[in-house]
């Protein structure tokens, strides 16, 4: 009997556990905002400001993609008329890299910059991310939606903003999340259909690009002075470079990425 | 109304039978919790208790379907160990198996608990392993009491002497300890809690232990197939993890760069997982056996008389 009342009462205890966690998990949700830039944008002489352009090579083999099987899910094998390839490598014709992120990670903190008042939008679409890489500032909207004729989850892993996972069911309204602080780069996942990743990168600045189909990028409105510039690659890393520019002028900052 | 004791009685026949089946079902449900794993679903559902917000069936497609279906599973085993506990409560003599009834049910509940605070959570490793270990906790205690109500351990009772070398007794509870931690530091390595390597070295104590243990058995009780036929179990079983184990991690490796788990893979990994699970059970058979039967060292040939003829 006094077994019977201490597995009872075990029981509770568990159970309180479970309440408390259930509580504990919302809270971690309701705190995505926060750090989102308040402060009073610091002016700049629109005359002065310089650009900085360039492209992001690749050397070495060229990797052969691999193809996606999406026969599992009848729904996103029926939304691509073809055989769909993985992203996390992929070099174009002119032997550039599509999707490096380069963004300004220093130089740039002495100044307060507005946040954009409209949304980034990433669509789940042919059971893919629409953009694979993708920039915004922290506290500006992303607006995700769901072009897709099946349920997916977007499961942002960030190590520096509150971490979420939400379904999307088909058809259901666009959602809106921020990210509250400056994180470079967040990987994004599907748990539903594991082979749909992307990456996100949150700037404390306006100051980032993601390269095309051509490899290049171009990063406009830089006040004169002297920055550092990091081209992020989601599977070969990151590279910095010191780039110093002028009033009006336009600086070329070239990257090159070595494969295996 | 007839009490299971000891003594065979066609109740307890049906109550292990019972114990069988849930014992069978829960390695049933050790798959499904494996499949979540190796397919990386863990979160495809990304609400608990509930899916996608309500107890209604979701589209099972996707990581949907192996989560979702882990936990239809566990519900359904969860129920079966609420029958098991009533029935042992209201037909059981013993009083320890009412007790081991309650602990069975407590497990299902810090089981779900434990679930439930992984996917709140997002999968953090202590606790997506101690999910893991309380699986196989559950699966020990349901197999433990199969053996309990069985024929065999109800019609035997000491009999055996075991004068020589390290007991069996300590042999077989032995690797029964190192099974279960090997169990543990593969399910730490494969929620990216510890590296390999831990899992790798007790690998070797676990492949020593077992076939000390096993030889022992064959040498000193050949002729008695109650401990030899769990003692050849655990050695094949063994066999099999010797080369699941290494065919898991080289696949995994492989599949680093994949865009999503390998088909390959997921087979072995579960393959690995669930055969762990019964080597562990086969030697917590016979280490339960060895305890039923073969006399305690300090225990002399006038008590084991004694016993003898008590029983008889």
């Amino acid at each position: 009997m006094r077994t019977m009342k201490a597995s009872l009462l075990l029981i509770l205890v568990v159970s309180l556990v479970a309440a408390l966690s259930v509580g504990c998990s919302k809270k971690t949700e309701n705190t995505e905002e926060t750090g989102a830039n308040q402060a009073a944008p610091t002016p700049i002489d629109q005359s002065t400001v310089a650009t900085i352009t360039g492209k992001v090579s690749y050397t070495g083999t060229k990797p052969t993609p691999k193809v996606i099987h999406m026969d599992t899910e009848p729904a996103c094998a029926a939304a691509n008329s073809g055989p769909v390839y993985t992203q996390e490598l992929e070099v174009n014709s002119n032997n550039t890299l599509k999707d490096v992120f380069v963004a300004v990670t220093d130089g740039a903190n002495n100044y307060t910059f507005a946040v954009p008042s409209t949304a980034v939008t990433i669509d789940q679409k042919g059971c893919r991310y629409h953009p694979h890489v993708l920039g915004l500032m922290a506290g500006q909207t992303l607006q995700i939606e769901n072009s897709d004729h099946t349920t997916h989850n977007i499961h942002p892993m960030p190590k520096d903003n509150p971490e979420w996972n939400t379904s999307m069911p088909q058809g259901s309204q666009p959602l809106e999340k921020k990210f509250g602080r400056s994180e470079l780069l967040i990987p994004v996942k599907c748990n539903v259909h594991p082979w749909m990743k992307a990456y996100i990168g949150v700037t404390k600045n306006p100051f980032f690009a993601v390269t095309g189909d051509d490899g290049s990028f171009e990063i406009k409105g830089l006040p004169p002075g002297t920055y550092t510039l990091t081209a992020f690659q989601e599977k070969l890393g990151q590279q910095t470079m010191q780039v110093t520019v002028g009033a009006k002028e336009t600086k070329t900052a070239d990257f090159t990425f070595k494969g295996e | 109304m007839s009490r299971i004791s000891e003594h065979p009685t066609p109740e307890g026949a049906a109550l292990h039978r019972f114990l069988v089946f849930l014992s069978a079902a829960t390695l049933f449900l050790i798959v499904a919790g494996a499949l979540v794993t190796s397919n990386d679903a863990g979160l495809s559902v990304p609400d608990w208790p509930t899916s996608f917000g309500s107890f209604r069936m979701p589209p099972m497609v996707g990581g949907i379907f192996y989560e979702h279906g882990h936990r239809l599973v566990a519900g359904t085993v969860g129920l079966l160990t609420i029958l098991l506990t009533v029935w042992v409560l209201m037909k059981e003599g013993r009083p320890w198996m009412k007790k081991l009834a309650g602990v069975a049910l407590f497990c299902v509940v810090v089981q779900a608990v434990l679930g439930g605070i992984t996917v709140r959570f997002f999968l953090p490793p202590p606790v997506s392993t101690f999910h893991a270990c309380v699986a196989q906790i559950f699966f020990s205690l349901i197999v433990s009491m199969a053996v309990f109500t069985s024929r065999g351990w109800r019609s035997s009772t000491v009999h055996l002497e075991d004068p020589w070398g390290i007991s069996l007794r300590v042999l077989s509870a032995a690797s029964v300890g190192v099974i279960f931690l090997q169990l543990f530091l593969g399910a730490a390595f494969r929620h990216f809690w510890f590296n390999v390597i831990p899992h790798v070295a007790n690998a070797v104590v676990v492949t020593v232990m077992i076939l000390w243990t096993a030889a022992a058995v064959i040498k000193r009780f050949g002729n008695e197939p109650f401990l030899k036929r769990p003692a050849i179990a655990a050695m094949a079983l063994l066999v099999g993890q010797l080369i699941l184990g290494p065919g898991a991690y080289f696949l995994l490796v492989a599949a680093t760069h994949d865009p999503q788990p390998t088909q390959p893979m997921v087979s072995v990994t579960v393959a690995h997982v669930v055969v762990g699970a019964m080597t562990l059970a086969a030697m917590l058979v016979l280490m339960l056996r060895t305890f039923r039967v073969v006399a305690p060292r300090h225990r002399t040939a006038e008590n084991m008389e004694m016993a003898r003829s008590v029983t008889g």
